[in-house]
């Protein structure tokens, strides 16, 4: 997923099975969003949060939001302490629902702790992360010697020009340079 | 014999597994001495491409010694021939290989009918790539069947190393292949996409074939440093626009020639279109990410060449035909049709013109091959080619 560019050298990060990880925590993440976006009424009178739809298809473009970038970001350290931080804000929303005489307290509480359980694998998995951008990586190896001409380059730039380009690879005449006398420019017609 | 076996996504180990025998009389057994982990070997290891099944056995770079040699093939071969092993299966006679297409043999595929059903005709049949190409057992193993073997091999001098003619087998004449399907013109500037082994190949194909300007885009600095090295100049993709820069070094008309040493698992961070293809993959709605597809055909000069070395698996979504197509571009593709090349491109080693090992920078035993895997695929400690050593 992330590769040791100068960038990500600074960063450090070379922890494939994290990378995994986040980019599980990405897909979890659209596929909530989606949930949320498509179905807020009936998760809403499933969490008998009736009035809340528009927050919760709200939350749902954040979840969509997140997980593209988890998905696409080269870093998705930030991403997945985002979803932290959202994690939050949906552990806090699901407390209001325990108040007062909500008939489907229990299961909020279930939501409670299926989101209790993906924060704690979303905190694992962003400290990972950030741990990791505190090891630099070994130094670059210096591969400026490997020409791989043994004369020098200067000897084997054109060497191959004797090389008779197979019929069936050459480019279509038509498409080579035009390199034949030119006729003499004639105005261009207007049109 | 140990061998480096698949086991599912992101587990290959090195197990013990029977050795090969003579199932035909155009077979022979060589001892494998030099094999090499190729950049399309991670696209199973990724398990990108479908149709491995556990227990197959990796790898198509290989080179070694004849130790058996079937009935058939012995007019071609004997026991102690030095031999490098092209990972296309040829049968020699077929239409296709009679024209040279040896990529496209008719008759090495022994599961050509599912080829056909996923392509509309079959392919050859290949070492170690899935059984879509046949199934067969690869060479990253200390003995390697070669079926129709009196065909498939390159007989090499003992007066060259191993490291000096493996990549034979597929990455030099891949890279070369990849140049010649240009048809480059001394006027011309072949960009290149992907500084790999077959890109670091295509660099110094491109020069051997006299371009006026080789340009080479990639993110990783050791690749890029050892691209300089062969003569391009380099552009880092993380860190400045490809199409700006590639506009700048043609004065604004874009190189003539263009080719994709990436394929399938292209890494473009940051683009709208690398975004779409992450997230259809992720979810499973594409089976390739087409990046580098897409900005050749935005960037290649009217009427330019395309070539597709890259290896594709699949479905490719948002490619801009209009644009290959109103520009009047062509392209040109294939899995490599090895042994058209090989004798050119040994008497130029030969001749000094060129020397492969430049691109190796680990070799290490067959039981560290595991290892070797992950630090190919993640770009560590500076790893662009690894050479095993059974």
């Amino acid at each position: 997923m992330r590769y040791e560019t100068e960038r990500t050298r600074r960063r450090g990060h070379a922890d494939t099975a994290t990378d995994t990880l986040a980019r599980g925590l990405g897909i979890f993440s659209i596929a909530l969003g989606i949930a949320e976006v498509v179905a807020p009424r009936a998760l809403a009178r499933a969490l008998g949060m009736k009035g809340q739809e528009g927050l919760i298809a709200g939350y749902g473009v954040r979840e969509i939001a997140t997980g593209i970038g988890i998905l696409a970001s080269k870093d998705p350290t930030p991403w997945i302490w985002g979803r932290v931080a959202g994690d939050g804000l949906d552990l806090a929303t699901l407390a209001t629902a325990l108040e007062g005489r909500n008939p489907k307290k229990g299961n909020v509480g279930i939501a409670m702790a299926a989101v209790a359980g993906v924060t704690a694998l979303d905190v694992y998995c962003a400290q990972t992360l950030s741990r990791e951008t505190t090891h630099p990586l070994p130094p670059m190896q210096d591969y400026s010697d490997r020409t791989g001409y043994p004369g020098g380059i200067e000897q084997s730039h054109g060497a191959a020009r004797d090389f008779e380009v197979p019929r069936d690879f050459r480019a279509p005449e038509a498409m080579r340079p035009y390199t034949q006398p030119q006729a003499p420019q004639r105005p261009t017609p207007s049109m | 014999m140990k061998a480096l076996v698949w086991h599912g996504t992101t587990d290959i180990r090195c197990d013990s597994v029977p050795d090969p025998q003579i199932e035909h009389p155009r077979d022979a057994i060589i001892k494998v001495t030099s094999c090499a982990i190729c950049g399309s070997d991670l696209h199973l290891y990724d398990h990108f491409m479908p149709g491995m099944k556990s227990g197959d056995i990796m790898g198509h770079e290989s080179m070694g010694e004849v130790v058996e040699v079937g009935p058939e093939a012995k007019g071609k071969l004997k026991v102690g021939d030095r031999v490098v092993i092209p990972f296309t299966i040829i049968c020699g006679e077929c239409d296709q290989c009679k024209r040279g297409n040896f990529s496209v043999c008719e008759r090495t595929n022994r599961n050509g009918h599912i080829a056909a059903k996923a392509f509309g005709h079959t392919t050859a049949g290949l070492f170690g790539y899935t059984h879509l190409t046949g199934g067969y057992p690869g060479g990253q193993a200390e003995y390697l069947r070669v079926p129709f073997a009196d065909a498939t091999h390159i007989k090499v001098p003992s007066t060259l190393s191993d490291e000096q003619l493996l990549f034979l087998s597929d990455i030099f004449p891949t890279g070369w292949q990849a140049a010649v399907q240009c048809d480059i013109e001394p006027t011309d500037t072949v960009a290149i996409w992907g500084a790999g082994p077959v890109g670091q190949m295509a660099i110094r194909s491109a020069i051997l074939l006299g371009a006026k300007q080789v340009i080479a885009i990639d993110r990783v600095p050791e690749r890029l440093d050892m691209a300089r090295a062969g003569g391009a100049i380099t552009i880092n993709f993380d860190e400045e626009s490809v199409i700006e820069r590639l506009n700048e070094l043609t004065n604004g008309k874009g190189p003539e020639k263009c080719i994709d040493s990436v394929g399938m698992e292209a890494h473009a961070a940051g683009t709208v279109d690398a975004m779409y293809d992450r997230v259809k993959q992720a979810t499973m709605m594409e089976t390739d990410r087409p990046h580098v597809l897409r900005e050749m055909a935005y960037v290649c000069r009217p009427a330019g060449t395309l070539s597709v070395p890259g290896v594709y698996g699949g479905l490719l979504d948002k490619i801009p035909f209009g644009a290959i197509m109103n520009k009047g571009l062509t392209i040109r593709t294939g899995q490599t049709h090895v042994n058209r090349w090989t004798d050119d491109l040994l008497r130029r080693i030969e001749e000094g013109q060129i020397d492969p090992s430049f691109v190796i920078t680990h070799t290490v035993g067959l039981d560290e091959g595991p290892d070797m895997y992950k630090i190919f695929r993640d770009k560590q400690d500076g790893c662009i080619k690894v050479v095993l050593k059974p």
